[in-house]
C-alpha cells in the first residue's frame, strides 16, 4: 500500500491529477470512498478485506469531476468497470490515471488502458465459489420455482434504487425508471413492479456486468441481486462469446448486431 | 367527495376550453355536486391539485377570481405526463380537484392605494385571479396598472381578456411582446417586460406592485422596482415549486423550512429576500 | 422519564403464549423475523417466527401506519367521466408490534406531528389508532446507535404502549404506559403476573451520548450556504435507503396505476435524496446536486421541524448508517458539525 501511496501523493503534488478516488477507513471497521485534494493527506488510502465499494461509480459524478482529472485506485472489478466505461466512449485513457491494485493489495503500476487490459488479460477472472453454486442452484430450479425464488426475493425490496446507485454502470443521466411518458417501470415497490425493475436493470446491465458484486452488498434488504446479473454474464459469453471490461474497445453483443450471430431462437 | 379523506379531490365538469396560445388552455370547471359547489369558497392566490383519474394530478393555481361564483378555471400549458392527459379533455369530460391550498394575497391591505400588476407568459393565470378580483372591487383601490408580456403575440394568454382591460378607462394596460415576436398588425410594444417597465416608470409611491414571471423576467424586474421606489414590503409575487400534496406534507416543496404550498405561494419581496436560494 | 401507570411481570413463556393468543384471535402481529443475516419486521403466523437476537431491524416500525404503498383512493373512468371511490379506513385490522425498539416506538411521535398539522391525514392517524405498541428495551447497542445524544434512552417507554425490558431471570417487566396498554393489559391480563421491585436501569444498554442534540439545533440556523454540506457529501451516491429504512422520514409521492378503466391512486415512499425529487417540469431543480439534498435531509431533521413542528427529526436508531450502501455516518457528520465554523 505504501507504494500506492507514495505515488499518489506524487501524483498531488506534482499537480497531475485534482483528485485521487480510494479507500479509507470507516465506520465500525468499514471502508469508505475518500477523495484526496491534499498530497499530505495520502496516507488515508488503506486497503482490506472492507473495500468492496465499486469505486468507478464516482467517475461519472459531475461533483467528483470537477475536481479536475481524476486518479483512482482501482482493484479488478473497478479496472472491468473502468474498461467498461470506455468502451462506452465515457473516458480515453488519458482522463484517468489508474493505481492497480492487485488480490493481495500490492500496487500495480499501469500507464493507460492497453496496459490495464493487459493486466487483465492475464487474470483468471472466475466468480465465486459461493456465488457459483448459488447459480447453478438457481439455474437447476424450474421456472416456477425460479420465479417464485425471486418474488419472494424481490417482495423485500423497497425501491431505494441503492442497487443503481451503486453499479458503475448505471450512470444514465435520465433512467428508464424516470420516464413517466410513458411509466415503464411502476413507481410502487409491490413484488410485481419490483420484479420489472429488476429484470429491466438486468437486461440495461447484460453484457456489461463486470461482477463486482456491489448492487447486492449496497441493498438493505440482503436481496442478493447480484445472481441476477452475474447468470446473464454466463449467457452472453457462451452464446456471443464476450466478457465484459477487458478490453477499452468492447463492442457489445445486445448492441451489436453481426452476420454470424445465432439466429436459432428467433428461426 | 369526502370530508374526511384530504387526498380525495372534488369531480368537476369542464363547462368551456379555451385555446389561449399554442399548447396553452384554460377549462372552466363547474363542480359536479351542486352543494359542494355552492358551498366552495376560495381567497385570491390560493392553488389547487388538478388530476386526470389515472394520470395524476398536476398544480396549478386557481386563475378565476373568488368574486365570481359557480365555476373555477384553471390555465395550463402542455408540459408533461399529466398536463398531456388534461390536454386532452374535452367539454363535457371530468377532472378531480383539490383545494384550495396556499396562502392569499393580502388585497385588504391594499386598500386605497394603487396597484400595479407585471406579468410575463404563462405567468399571467395566477395574477389573473387577483386581478380581477381587484377589478370586481375596483372602488376599494386607485390607480391600477397592468404591465403584461410575453415571446411573441401568439404567445399572450388571455387574449379576450386583455382586449377587455385595454377598453377600460379605468385600467391602463400596457401589452408587450420580445424583440422578434412582433406581427406586422401588433400594435403593442415591443421590449422585455423589465425595459417596458422602466420606461414606463409608475411611481412606487402609495403602490403595491405585483410580479409574477418566469425567474429571467424576476430578475432583471426587482431592480427596476427598486429604482421607482418601491420598498420590499410593497412588492408581492407569487412562487412557483415542484408540489405533489399540497398541504404540506409531501416534503417536495420546502424552501429552507418554509413550505411553499402552506406558507406561500404568496410571498412578499422582503419574505421572499430571506428564502434561502432553494427555488 | 414518563410516570408509568403499572407494572407488572410477562414470563418468558407467557410471552410465547401470548403473542400466539393475538393471532388466534385475529389480530395482526408484527415483529422481527430472521431472514439468514437480517433481521426485519414482518407479519408472523406464530410467536416461534420472532426472533430475539437482534440489536435492531433493517427497516423501521413506520410501515404500521405509513406503509410503502397506501391506496388513497380507486376509480374507474367512462365515456361519462370518472367513477371516485373513497377507501375504507374503518375497518382497518387490529395491528400489534411487538418488540420495537424504545428509538422505534419513538419514530411515530415525528410522523404524527407531519400528517395531523393543519390538515389531518386520517389514514394514517386511523392506522395508527389501531396500532398497539409493546416495546421492547435495548439490552445491548452498537457503534451506529445514537439514542441518548437525540433525548431518548434504551429504556424509554415514549411511544409504547406497553414496554417490555428483559430481566436476568429470562423474564419481562412490563411498564403498561398509555390508556391504550391498559385496554391492552385489561384483555390480556391472564398472561400477566404483578411485579415486584425491578430494577430495570441496571437491564439497560449503555448508549454513548455523542452530541447534544440542543446545541445541533441551535448551531444549525444560518449553515445554509456552509461548504461542509458539499464536503460530507462526496460519497454520497444519491439512493433512498436512509430515508426508507427511517422511522421519522415521511416524504412521499402520488401517484396514479390503472389497468384499462380502472385503476388506484396510491401514496408512496418517496425520498429527498434522489435527484428528481425537487425537479420542475421546466427542468429546473432546485436541488441539483447531491450535497443540496444532503443539506436538505439533516436540515430538514434538525432545524426545520423543531422549529416548525416542535419536534426532532431523528431518534437516533441509526438504521440510515448501517444500512448506507457509502457509509455516511450520521454521528460522524453531526458530530462534525458541532466543530466546523459556519
Amino acid at each position: 500500500m505504501d507504494d500506492l501511496r507514495k505515488k499518489a501523493k506524487e501524483l498531488l503534488t506534482e499537480n497531475k491529477v485534482g483528485v485521487v478516488i480510494g479507500y479509507g477507513q470507516g465506520s465500525s471497521g468499514r471502508a469508505r470512498a475518500v477523495f484526496i485534494k491534499d498530497p499530505d493527506k495520502t496516507d488515508q488510502l488503506i486497503f482490506n478485506d472492507k473495500c468492496v465499494q465499486d469505486l468507478a461509480l464516482y467517475l461519472s459524478k459531475a461533483e467528483v469531476k470537477k475536481m479536475g482529472k481524476m486518479a483512482i485506485v482501482a482493484t479488478v472489478p473497478v479496472m472491468r468497470a473502468i474498461l467498461v466505461l470506455a468502451s462506452e466512449h465515457q473516458f480515453v485513457s488519458d482522463d484517468l490515471v489508474v493505481l492497480g491494485l492487485s488480490e493481495e493489495g500490492k500496487y500495480v503500476p499501469l500507464d493507460d488502458f492497453k496496459a490495464v487490459e493487459e493486466y487483465l488479460g492475464a487474470l483468471n477472472i472466475v466468480l465465486s465459489e459461493e456465488d457459483r453454486a448459488m447459480i447453478e442452484k438457481i439455474n437447476a430450479m424450474s421456472l416456477e420455482e425460479r420465479w417464485n425464488f425471486w418474488q419472494k426475493e424481490f417482495s423485500k425490496c423497497i425501491k431505494c434504487y441503492a442497487c443503481r446507485a451503486a453499479c458503475p454502470l448505471c450512470y444514465c443521466h435520465r433512467c428508464t425508471v424516470e420516464s413517466n411518458q410513458p411509466q415503464w417501470i411502476p413507481v410502487a415497490a409491490d413484488a410485481m413492479g419490483n420484479m420489472e425493475w429488476h429484470i429491466m436493470r438486468a437486461m440495461h446491465i447484460a453484457g456489461r456486468c463486470i461482477s463486482c458484486g456491489y448492487c447486492a452488498e449496497a441493498c438493505p434488504m440482503d436481496i442478493p441481486l447480484h445472481l441476477m446479473t452475474y447468470t446473464l454474464i454466463d449467457e452472453i459469453k457462451n452464446d456471443f462469446g464476450a466478457l465484459a471490461g477487458m478490453k477499452a474497445d468492447s463492442e457489445f453483443a445486445l448492441s451489436h448486431f453481426k452476420l454470424d450471430d445465432k439466429e436459432s431462437f428467433i428461426i | 367527495m369526502s370530508k374526511e379523506n384530504i387526498y380525495m379531490p372534488y369531480m368537476m365538469r369542464i363547462e368551456k376550453v379555451i385555446e389561449e396560445a399554442p399548447f396553452v388552455r384554460t377549462f372552466r370547471l363547474k363542480f359536479e355536486n351542486e352543494e359542494e359547489g355552492k358551498a366552495f369558497e376560495f381567497k385570491t392566490g390560493q392553488f389547487g391539485e388538478y388530476s386526470v383519474m389515472g394520470a395524476g394530478e398536476s398544480t396549478f393555481c386557481i386563475a378565476s377570481s373568488p368574486t365570481r361564483k359557480g365555476y373555477i378555471e384553471c390555465t395550463f400549458r402542455q408540459t408533461g405526463r399529466v398536463t398531456n392527459a388534461l390536454a386532452n379533455m374535452e367539454e363535457g369530460n371530468q377532472i378531480g380537484f383539490r383545494g384550495p391550498y396556499g396562502n392569499v394575497f393580502p388585497i385588504d391591505e391594499w386598500k386605497g392605494k394603487n396597484l400595479l400588476f407585471i406579468a410575463g407568459g404563462i405567468a399571467l393565470p395566477p395574477m389573473r385571479s387577483v386581478i380581477w378580483n381587484c377589478l370586481d372591487l375596483r372602488e376599494n383601490f386607485k390607480d391600477i396598472t397592468i404591465v403584461y408580456g410575453a415571446k411573441s403575440v401568439a404567445d399572450l394568454v388571455y387574449k379576450h381578456e386583455l382586449k377587455e382591460w385595454e377598453e377600460r378607462p379605468d385600467v391602463k394596460l400596457i401589452t408587450t411582446v420580445d424583440p422578434g415576436g412582433e406581427t406586422p398588425d401588433w400594435k403593442g410594444q415591443i421590449g422585455f417586460v423589465p425595459t417596458v417597465l422602466e420606461q414606463a416608470a409608475p411611481s412606487g409611491n402609495n403602490t403595491i406592485a405585483i410580479v409574477c414571471g418566469p425567474p429571467i423576467m424576476i430578475k432583471y424586474t426587482f431592480p427596476v422596482l427598486e429604482k421607482l421606489g418601491f420598498t420590499d414590503e410593497n412588492v408581492y409575487t407569487t412562487l412557483e415549486n415542484r408540489m405533489k400534496c399540497g398541504f404540506g406534507k409531501c416534503g417536495r416543496c420546502n424552501v429552507g423550512k418554509v413550505y411553499v404550498c402552506k406558507d406561500g405561494p404568496v410571498f412578499s419581496l422582503k419574505e421572499m429576500k430571506q428564502l434561502p436560494a432553494e427555488y | 422519564m414518563i410516570m408509568t401507570t403499572e407494572n407488572k411481570i410477562l414470563k418468558k413463556e407467557s410471552f410465547s403464549t401470548l403473542i400466539d393468543k393475538l393471532i388466534s384471535d385475529q389480530k395482526k402481529v408484527l415483529g422481527p423475523v430472521k431472514n439468514g443475516d437480517l433481521v426485519d419486521y414482518a407479519l408472523v403466523n406464530a410467536a416461534s417466527d420472532l426472533t430475539d437476537d437482534y440489536i435492531l431491524t433493517v427497516s423501521s416500525a413506520k410501515s404500521a401506519a405509513f406503509p410503502k404503498i397506501e391506496k388513497l383512493l380507486s376509480f374507474t373512468n367512462s365515456k361519462e367521466g370518472s367513477t371516485v371511490t373513497d377507501v375504507d379506513f374503518n375497518n382497518l385490522p387490529e395491528l400489534v408490534i411487538v418488540g420495537a425498539r424504545p428509538c422505534d416506538a419513538n419514530g411515530f411521535a415525528a410522523l404524527n406531528a407531519i400528517f395531523t398539522w393543519d390538515y389531518k391525514d386520517v389514514i394514517f392517524t386511523k392506522r395508527l389508532e389501531k396500532t398497539t405498541v409493546i416495546g421492547m428495551s435495548c439490552s445491548k447497542c452498537d457503534d451506529y446507535c445514537f439514542c441518548t445524544s437525540v433525548g431518548g434512552n434504551p429504556g424509554s417507554t415514549e411511544g409504547s404502549d406497553i414496554l417490555l425490558t428483559r430481566m436476568g431471570d429470562g423474564n419481562y417487566l412490563a411498564e403498561i404506559v398509555t390508556e391504550k396498554g391498559s385496554k391492552f393489559y385489561e384483555a390480556y391480563s391472564m398472561f400477566f403476573e404483578p411485579a415486584g421491585d425491578q430494577a430495570k436501569d441496571s437491564m439497560l444498554a449503555n448508549v454513548p451520548v455523542k452530541f447534544d442534540h440542543k446545541e445541533i439545533v441551535s448551531k444549525l440556523d444560518g449553515f445554509f450556504e456552509s461548504e461542509v454540506w458539499a464536503e460530507q457529501s462526496m460519497r454520497c451516491i444519491g439512493c433512498g435507503a436512509c430515508a426508507y429504512v427511517c422511522p421519522t422520514c415521511a416524504c412521499f409521492d402520488i401517484q396514479d396505476e390503472n389497468k384499462g378503466k380502472n385503476g388506484v391512486r396510491l401514496r408512496l415512499w418517496d425520498s429527498c435524496g434522489l435527484s428528481l425529487f425537487t425537479l420542475h417540469t421546466s427542468g429546473h431543480n432546485p436541488r441539483e446536486v447531491q450535497s443540496q439534498r444532503w443539506r436538505q435531509r439533516i436540515l430538514h431533521k434538525f432545524s426545520y421541524m423543531p422549529d416548525r413542528l416542535n419536534v426532532l427529526g431523528c431518534v437516533g436508531c441509526g438504521r440510515c448508517s448501517r444500512a448506507c450502501p457509502a457509509d455516511m455516518n450520521i454521528i460522524e457528520h453531526l458530530s462534525n458539525l458541532m466543530e466546523v465554523k459556519k
